[in-house]
């Protein structure tokens, strides 16, 4: 059986329980139940879910096609505009895209679950290993691209696609980039991350390359110069510090990595996990880190945010689903001293917050909450050696609207770059339009000019 | 509370609300479920001649289309009259009459076209105490291959003659019921009316392919890899049978004609509608079918309450009221001018009246209005067609307005005129004749 004892601890639960509180969030819509949720689809002209979607997926014909009996031209729709479908279908916060635009929520204050139906016709197409697309005909042209995350994929994808040849430098002994490392677990269950990473690199002409890491193992010189093009889409790798006493602490460790940690571990109980856990953070890793902290068998699990409720990035659907795991969400809240006993967290001092003047400011008053572990999350930063010139702009690289850097025959998109937010569709989307860009570009066979100054 | 009580051709009934000859009255434990159910009458599924009874397909027999969340719009079948001994028959109609005596019982009855088929059930029905028989001359499927049913029923002169026998042979009351699959039923209306008939029910159902199997390229319903039409009712088939109960109703042949009301009744709507076209009751099948007998409930409360709120009180009140309102397309008023009319506050921004409008009518609906989405009617194109108002999914949020007389016809750039003009007088007509000194 699991243990209750204070420190940070493996195995706090039964085998049994780590099952089920690790399975899938929202499973797999049936095909009755895909029908059901199709019929409410209005069909709109114009549609408002198409406008709010980063890829401009066609929603209305895509669920009609469901509506029909037809999930595989319904998966070909979404794919057309999103190859990495299937996971935006689980990770997207349609709360505040597609389903907050659904004309239902005026009629009736519940949208098309059109994530749900998104997720049932990719995942019949890819269980059923269909697919859609080939390459055309060799261009001979070559391209490199850093980082095998969701915007390194769409564009690698998309390259392929027009038959130029792709190599994906990638950090990580595996692709998938925070869809494989920063996603909650039960958010994309049964590997999926990875059978995806298969589905998109079965059109061929792709060679991913893992544990190559820009800045050390390369520069960005190397690949402009034996590359005809250059994606990069690294996303972020360094975290921010809390600046309060004590963050070095042993049980002081960032929100990330305890994901990823958790995501790789085939048996969760061989992760180790506090008896009162402290979150620092308002956004999604926050939350994902809190709610699996709890689902681990923490006994306590609070997110402490600086700002009010309605400041913080995690989406009030996130929010209520940490709540209803019992996750203590408390506002007005920033660190001030991580309080140790014999080397180790014993407990954080949190001082209150307030608005002044449009500003941020602590009000002097201070508490103590109890806790073995503390995770950090508290946004990521922008973080990367071997680019040279390479212009930046708000501290990740700059680009124009076509996703060109200030270099010549450089493009970038996602998490690292200063454009949309940083969310897994809008990082498809940018990989996308970098590789159009790119094909315009070898297709014109001119030279372009820098983009960027 | 509204009186329901129904005298229809002199048959009493609780409630207008019969079920139709069909499936859920083939025998005594269906009908005594629907009589406890709340039924005001049922027409006992169709009996045959004496003899070895008809035989039934024994693969499916009903086929469907289905609206959202598959509920059932239409039906079809494939089933022919009851394939039960008829003397089994009879004598669980004499015991539900008996139990049941309250409740009307009419026997359905298809024999061959001859006067001794005839002849010989009448007197076996009579026995039996039912209220009254009812004349299958619509059954549309097998039966007509064999001469009965629809086969009858789609010659007039075999109607009245048959009619004429059973009038000479029972003194019951005869129901003649049409066939839909016909040109003009207002002639075989006539048909049963010379020959002496009480009153007419309909439609029976009409021919139908309701689906085709794709894998297998057959029918369906698919009976060992082949089909067959069926005869289609349900929901789907109501429009056709409103029409054609207020062609018969303002008929001046058959004026004042009882007729009960038959074609996808489902709701107690859908039975008012009937009545004020001028049935003076319905019979109701596929909505028991698809619900169970316990629909009559809501069927019952809700003409009861629809008719306490407009203080009708008894099914006279309303039975024919619509019938002086059903007017051919020569004499609707042209003068008469509409406009569509959207309600900001209901609309849901779905955008399909736009594109209703923009693709396939006349280009009168805005989309945006300054950039914004927003959805208005453009009164200078408006032609009042009424298409944006039946694709909107809110129900009300658009909405016809009629323009006052005197007031300017944007799109015509011409004043409402007050007065009543139709085609027959209008000047672009060939035929217009002038107006009467």
């Amino acid at each position: 059986m699991g243990t209750t004892q204070s420190g940070i601890h493996r195995g706090r639960l039964a085998p049994a329980e780590y099952e089920t509180n690790f399975s899938d969030l929202h499973p797999r819509l049936d095909d009755h139940e895909a029908l059901v949720a199709a019929d409410r689809c209005y069909f709109c002209h114009d549609a408002p879910c198409m406008t709010a979607c980063p890829t401009s997926i066609d929603i209305p014909l895509f669920i009609r096609q469901i509506s029909t009996g037809n999930p595989i031209g319904s998966a070909k729709t979404i794919f057309d505009q999103n190859i990495l479908g299937g996971m935006c279908a689980r990770v997207c916060p349609t709360e505040t895209l597609c389903e907050q635009a659904c004309v239902r929520n005026t009629a009736e204050h519940r949208p098309v679950e059109i994530g749900r139906l998104q997720r049932y016709a990719t995942d019949v197409a890819m269980t059923e290993n269909k697919h859609f697309y080939e390459r055309a005909a060799r261009t001979g042209k070559a391209i490199a691209v850093v980082g095998a995350g969701p915007a390194g994929l769409a564009c690698a994808h998309r390259l392929a696609m027009d038959g130029h040849d792709v190599v994906i430098f990638e950090a990580r002994e595996k692709a998938g980039g925070l869809n494989e490392y920063g996603i909650a677990t039960y958010k994309a269950v049964d590997d999926f991350a990875q059978a995806e990473v298969d589905y998109v690199l079965a059109i061929g002409g792709i060679e991913v390359k893992n544990g190559l890491k820009l800045g050390r193992d390369f520069t960005l010189a190397d690949l402009t110069a034996n590359f005809d093009a250059v994606f990069l889409g690294m996303g972020l790798s360094g975290v921010n510090a809390l600046g309060a006493e004590g963050e070095n602490l042993a049980g002081v460790s960032d929100a990330i990595d305890f994901i990823a940690e958790l995501r790789q571990a085939a048996d969760k109980a061989t992760v180790p996990v506090g008896r009162r856990v402290v979150v620092i953070g308002g956004g999604m890793t926050a939350i994902d880190a809190a709610i699996q902290a709890k689902l681990l068998g923490a006994e306590e699990v609070t997110i402490c945010y600086r700002r009010g409720k309605e400041h913080m990035n995690a989406s009030t659907f996130e929010q209520d689903l940490a709540a209803s795991k019992g996750v203590m969400i408390r506002h007005w809240l920033q660190p001030k001293r991580v309080i140790a006993r014999d080397g180790h967290v014993a407990g954080i001092e949190m001082e209150y917050t307030e608005m002044q003047d449009g500003k941020l400011v602590g009000t002097g008053e201070t508490g103590v909450l109890t806790a073995d572990q503390i995770f950090k999350a508290i946004g990521q930063t922008f973080e990367a050696a071997g680019l040279g010139s390479l212009a930046l702009a708000g501290g990740r690289i700059a680009i124009d609207s076509e996703g060109r850097t200030s270099i010549a025959n450089v493009w970038a998109g996602g998490d690292c770059v200063k454009a949309g937010e940083d969310l897994t569709v809008t990082s498809v989307a940018q990989g996308r339009d970098a590789a159009d860009s790119i094909n315009r570009m070898l297709a014109a066979g001119a030279q372009p000019a820098s983009a960027v100054a | 509370m509204a009186d329901l009580r129904n005298n229809f051709v002199g048959i009493k009934s609780p409630n207008p609300f019969w079920l139709a000859s069909a499936p859920p009255t083939d025998k005594a434990y269906n009908v005594e479920r629907a009589f406890k159910a709340g039924w005001g009458g049922v027409v006992w599924k169709t009996l045959g001649e004496e003899g070895p009874p008809v035989v039934n397909v024994n693969g499916p027999r009903y086929g469907a289309i289905w609206g959202a969340d598959r509920r059932l719009l239409g039906l079809n079948n494939i089933e022919l009259i009851t394939d039960r001994d008829l003397y089994t028959n009879l004598r669980e109609m004499k015991q539900v009459k008996m139990n049941w005596p309250d409740r009307a019982l009419i026997a359905s009855i298809m024999v061959p076209c001859e006067e001794e088929s005839w002849k010989a059930i009448l007197p076996l029905v009579e026995e039996t105490g039912a209220d009254g028989i009812e004349l299958n001359f619509g059954c549309p499927h097998g039966m007509s291959e064999r001469g009965m049913g629809a086969a009858v029923g789609q010659v007039p002169e075999y109607i009245e003659m048959v009619v004429r026998w059973c009038k000479q042979y029972t003194r019951m009351p005869v129901i003649t019921k049409l066939t839909p699959n016909i040109t003009d039923v207002r002639k075989p209306a006539r048909a049963a009316k010379a020959g002496g008939t009480d009153a007419v029910s309909l439609i029976n159902t009409i021919n139908s392919i309701v689906s085709v199997d794709l894998d297998n390229f057959a029918p369906n319903p698919t009976v060992g890899g082949k089909g067959t039409h069926g005869g289609y009712c349900g929901p789907a088939v109501k429009p056709i049978a409103l029409n054609m109960v207020a062609e018969i109703a303002r008929d001046p042949e058959t004026y004042g004609l009882p007729i009960s009301g038959i074609g996808g009744v489902t709701t107690w709507r859908d039975a008012a509608e009937f009545l004020v076209l001028g049935a003076g009751n319905v019979q109701v099948c596929t909505a028991a079918m698809t619900y169970g007998f316990k629909i009559v409930e809501e069927m019952i409360t809700g003409l009861s309450s629809w008719m306490d709120a407009k203080g009708h009180r008894n099914l006279d009140d309303i039975c024919g009221r619509a019938v002086p309102n059903v007017t051919d397309w020569q004499y609707l008023n042209l003068n008469y001018i509409a406009k569509a009319q959207i309600d900001q506050d209901a609309c849901i921004k779905c955008g399909r009246c736009h594109i209703a409008c923009e693709d396939t009518s006349h280009q009168a609906i805005t989309q945006f209005v300054d950039g914004v989405r927003h959805f208005e009617v453009m009164e200078d194109e408006c032609v009042g067609c009424n298409l944006c108002v039946n694709v909107c999914p809110v129900e009300n949020c658009i909405t016809m307005v009629g323009l006052e007389p005197g007031t300017l016809d944007q799109r015509t750039g011409k004043t409402v005129d007050p007065n009543y003009a139709n085609w027959t007088t209008h000047p672009n007509n060939p035929m217009a004749k002038q107006a009467a000194e």
